[in-house]
């Protein structure tokens, strides 16, 4: 058959030579490799010291997003819940008070959002199908923990604080929908 | 008895002894350090800077866990059995001559704890007790794999004694001498015995990977087929034995070739110093030679697989002995004509 | 003085091992004790000057013949259930043999023993005076030996060879 690549190699059973019976040869040439490699630079990031940059597209923990007035974006339209394979998503839609238009941008709220990050498989399902830009995934790495409720997080832990904003300008879903 | 004679001795005794298991200590850290190069690699640097207080973690450790005899064994022997391993990788360090005489408050003392006049026929008598250790443990922990480990250890060891005993003929031929303060001397300068017996050096380095049990002759402790050979149902400070015996051993036998083979504590240009600056140059020169062979150890160790047991015994056996006899006649043929016998 | 006691001591020691070879009731237990036997005459080898016969009958005994002995012993797996009764009639026989062995031994050896408790200093035990006595005065003996040696290795080899087999 015609090979493909040059990779392919004729495998023979000749006797071996003096040479080759002695095995010294071949020895030396593979303590030779060894050395090489004791040599080389080592690629090792020491992980606390020294953190490794995310891929911009990088899957971690999600973030519910506000906009420039600090308003929650989520509307609570379940796309996201619909979408997701691994059904870790869930809400409770709520209606939006007279009072409250400085909180939530558009009449209908979620009151409760929940992820469970133990069902949840970073599959980024949820940021695509959201249409209002609300839900993102971002390079943070959900923390362990040692009880398995505290892996469901509410809105207390994926909603973002206007003090501390969380960078999602590099995401590749980011002013595709033109939202406000 | 001369009082200072004897405090000499037993101080030397104390220091060896520190400087034994302290070498051994590091170079648990640096067969670590060495993997993890060849692996590319790291390796351990967390504990003090650039961890190099992981070998008193690691004893810590070791001190800490639970220290468990199996039901069925023999007690006994089971205690013993890691004590003899230990003590006879020690005690060969008594015939080692570390350096040229050293002077210190107006006494000549002797770097080497004890002159025998039969120093090789020493090494062989300890070698060949070494197993004992091994046998007695492998056995006695009441396990097939401890008792399989036990077995290929004791017929490894027996079948590669005989080529180092008869490859360290041709020494003793060259020197004339079982002592080896003697065979040291004789080697004044760059007057090497390597270069006049590098196939009895090779068959020697061969055969001492195999006396201490090191890779690619570890089927004794063989992970992938005897879970940990005779160490298999060790726990505690008595592993810590087992294993640290190893790395002794391999201190030891670093350090016996670089004396038969690389002049000991002989340099090129030892005869410009002399008194202590010559001592210490020459502990030195002899200890960079011992902690080079000890890398090149560790060097094998990660590069080359084990062998299969029947290979291990061919190679003993139809490959070692052969070269060993043919190598010793050709010298003995050689220093008779040398002599003028015929 | 120093030295007499310590002889006296060290011989103590080497019959009571060597009655432990006999007593220990487990075979692996008697192959120890008879190593540490051959240390004790060792020992005694060395107090008379024999560095060399020591470190031999050290390398050789202890070293080899005795981890050949373990190495047996150890796969034979010998348990408590396996051992066989003691039959009184073969054990009275047994006793009566050793008996006579020890009186021919004893008659044979009945002039050259004497009973003297001081230890004889010679060099005939270093390498270099043994070596010239092998090769000059007991030169003789010493090939036969070897050749004894060499004929017990070939049959040996010749007994674990098995004979090749013919495959058509």
């Amino acid at each position: 058959m015609e090979s493909f690549t040059n990779r392919k190699k004729v495998v023979s059973d000749k006797p071996m030579t003096f040479i080759e019976k002695l095995y010294l040869p071949a020895i030396f040439s593979g303590m030779m490799i060894t050395m090489k490699h004791i040599l080389t630079r080592k690629k090792t990031i020491k992980y606390p010291e020294e953190i490794r940059v995310f891929a911009p597209v990088y899957r971690g923990q999600h973030v519910l997003k506000r906009d420039e007035e600090g308003r929650e974006n989520c509307t609570a339209c379940g796309l996201c819940a619909v979408a997701c394979p691994a059904e870790a998503i869930t809400m409770v839609a709520d209606e939006r008070k007279r009072g409250e238009e400085n909180l939530y941008r558009e009449e209908k709220y979620a009151s409760t959002y929940e992820i469970n990050m133990l069902r949840c498989i970073f599959c980024g399902l949820c940021e695509e199908a959201c249409p209002k830009e609300a839900i993102f995934l971002t390079d943070r790495i959900v923390p362990t923990e040692f009880e398995r409720a505290n892996f469901i997080y509410g809105k207390d832990k994926l909603v973002e604080s206007m003090e501390d904003r969380i960078d999602i300008s590099l995401r590749q879903n980011t002013g595709k929908r033109g939202a406000i | 008895m001369d009082t200072a004679l004897l405090i000499e001795k037993f101080s030397l005794v104390v220091i060896v002894f520190l400087i034994s298991l302290g070498v051994a200590a590091y170079s648990t850290y640096f067969e670590r350090k060495l993997a993890a190069w060849i692996q590319d690699r790291i390796g351990p640097d967390r504990a003090g800077p650039f961890g190099l207080l992981q070998p008193i973690a690691d004893g810590v450790k070791m001190f800490m866990k639970e220290d468990f005899i199996p039901k069925n064994s023999d007690k006994w022997l089971f205690i013993i059995g890691p004590g003899i391993s230990m003590f006879t990788a020690l005690i060969t360090s008594t015939i080692i001559p570390w350096g040229p005489p050293i002077e210190i408050f107006g006494r000549q003392i002797e770097l080497q704890i004890a002159d025998f006049n039969i120093g090789i026929l020493f090494i062989f008598g300890v070698v060949s007790i070494g197993v004992y250790g091994i046998m007695i443990g492998g056995w006695a922990s009441n396990n097939k794999y401890s008792l399989f480990g036990a077995i290929r250890a004791s017929s490894q060891m027996i079948s590669y004694e005989l080529a180092m005993g008869i490859s360290l003929i041709t020494i003793i031929l060259l020197t004339g001498s079982l002592s080896l303060t003697d065979i040291v001397k004789s080697q004044h300068g760059m007057n090497w015995n390597i270069f006049y017996q590098p196939v009895c050096f090779l068959i020697f380095f061969i055969c001492s990977l195999a006396e201490t049990n090191r890779a690619p002759f570890d089927l004794a402790e063989c992970e992938s087929e005897l879970v940990g050979g005779y160490h298999t149902e060790y726990s505690s400070m008595k592993l810590g034995l087992f294993l640290f015996a190893e790395y002794v051993s391999m201190f030891i036998s670093s350090a016996l070739m670089a004396i038969l083979f690389f002049g000991g504590y002989n340099f090129p240009g030892m005869d410009y110093f002399d008194g202590n600056t010559l001592a210490i140059l020459g502990v030195l020169a002899f200890f960079t030679k011992t902690f080079l062979f000890i890398f090149v150890f560790m060097w094998i160790r990660w590069t080359i697989p084990r062998f299969r047991f029947d290979q291990l015994m061919h190679l003993g056996w139809k490959t070692l002995i052969p070269a060993a006899i043919i190598n010793m006649l050709i010298t003995a043929i050689v220093i008779a004509f040398h002599k003028g016998w015929f | 003085m120093i030295l007499e006691l310590i002889s006296i001591i060290l011989g103590g020691m080497t019959i009571g091992s060597a009655l432990m070879v006999i007593l220990s009731k487990h075979p692996i237990r008697s192959v120890l004790y008879l190593v540490i036997t051959f240390f004790f005459i060792s020992g005694h080898f060395i107090l008379m000057n024999a560095q060399f016969i020591a470190i031999v009958n050290i390398i050789v005994y202890a070293g080899a013949i005795m981890v050949l002995f373990l190495f047996v012993l150890m796969l034979l797996n010998l348990n408590k259930v396996d051992e066989k009764k003691t039959n009184h009639p073969i054990s009275f026989t047994a006793v009566i043999a050793g008996g006579a062995l020890l009186l021919v031994i004893l008659a044979a050896l009945k002039d050259g023993i004497t009973f003297t408790n001081t230890i004889v200093k010679s060099d005939v035990g270093l390498v270099e005076n043994l070596g010239t006595l092998l090769f000059s005065k007991y030169v003789v003996p010493f090939e036969i030996s070897s050749i004894l040696f060499i004929s017990a290795m070939v049959g040996a080899v010749l007994l674990a060879k098995r004979e090749k087999q013919h495959i058509d």
